[in-house]
């Protein structure tokens, strides 16, 4: 998989944190392996809206991606409940059904971009930076491929 | 079934397909059924429901869900790995959600539930007036099938459907 230059927080140069949330393992670790070579850090995982909300509450990630449809409860109403508790939430989802009303309503709820799949790792990389704004920076990084 | 309702699979499975094994694919067999479906393997099923409803289940035989599950991970898994299963869960999830918001941007509203395993050995039947379409797709990776059920939901026939000249399928 292609590496890209590491993504790191301006306020530490820590890792960028991430909460996934996917009712798929698969969608799970595929989106982790990019996570890595965007120089991230998995700091958890949710298979559903519910477990998301309890996931965000306990790690405070610096962006969640959260896929829409899902069990229990779906992703959109679940980044509004996060959203609603924590106005500073990054929430992008990353959702196979990406019709226009789906895409609003996400954003309406207070998603800050949406990704459709299959996720192209150079798509969801700029979508990182364009979300992280002023709170992410680009290490310099030797044979960085982006 | 009216083709309009089935290109939109047909190219979802085309791009997502052929960007996650990094190769061509082609339409084999196209067939319609009647009867109940039985799987060839690992099946994932998603039902739909609103304008359009009904349900699709992506099939691949044991091995090529392997091989294909295998491609997608970036290393060999067992047949048994749960992971097999999600590769192909996941697979329907994009192919069908890819081809759902083309549907969408026709005109269509609907619902898509998440993918389940179908585990049964017996069939699966959608309801009585509602034949499948059975494609094969031919893969580097093997034979992947995808079993569409789908009809214009009557209760909102009156409304978009009959708009636009549909009555059933």
């Amino acid at each position: 998989m292609e590496q890209f230059a590491p993504v790191k927080r301006s306020k530490d140069g820590q890792p960028v944190r991430y909460l996934v949330v996917d009712d798929s393992v698969f969608a799970r670790k595929n989106l982790a392996r990019m996570i890595e070579t965007f120089g991230g850090q998995v700091a958890g995982e949710a298979g559903d809206g519910v477990t998301a909300i309890s996931e965000y509450d306990r790690i405070h990630p610096d962006i969640v991606l959260m896929d829409i449809t899902m069990p229990q409860m779906e992703g959109i109403e679940s980044a509004e409940k996060i959203v609603q508790a924590h106005p500073e939430a990054r929430i992008v989802m990353v959702s196979s059904v990406g019709y226009q009303e789906n895409i609003v309503a996400a954003l309406q709820r207070g998603a800050r971009h949406f990704v459709q799949k299959p996720v192209k790792a150079e798509v969801l990389y700029e979508v990182i930076k364009y979300v992280l704004g002023e709170d992410g920076t680009v290490a310099q990084a030797a044979g960085a491929g982006a | 079934m009216k083709m309009e309702l089935i290109q939109p699979f047909i190219n979802s499975a085309d791009a997502v397909l052929a960007q996650g094994l990094q190769s061509p694919m082609s339409i084999g067999n196209l067939s319609m059924e009647e009867e109940a479906y039985r799987r060839k393997g690992v099946a994932a099923l998603v039902w739909l429901s609103g304008d359009i409803e009904g349900r699709i289940i992506f099939d691949l035989d044991p091995e090529t869900s392997v091989r294909v599950a295998s491609r997608f991970a970036g290393a060999e898994l067992p047949e048994s790995d749960e992971l097999v299963r999600e590769t192909v869960c996941e697979l329907a999830n994009q192919v069908i959600g890819n081809a759902v918001t083309s549907l969408n941007d026709q005109g269509f509203h609907f619902r898509v539930h998440p993918p389940v395993i179908h585990t049964s050995e017996h069939g699966v039947k959608g309801s009585e007036d509602t034949e499948a379409l059975v494609i094969c797709f031919e893969t580097c990776s093997g034979n992947l099938f995808m079993n569409i059920a789908l009809r214009y939901n009557r209760s909102v026939q009156g409304g978009l459907a009959a708009g636009v000249g549909h009555r059933d399928c």
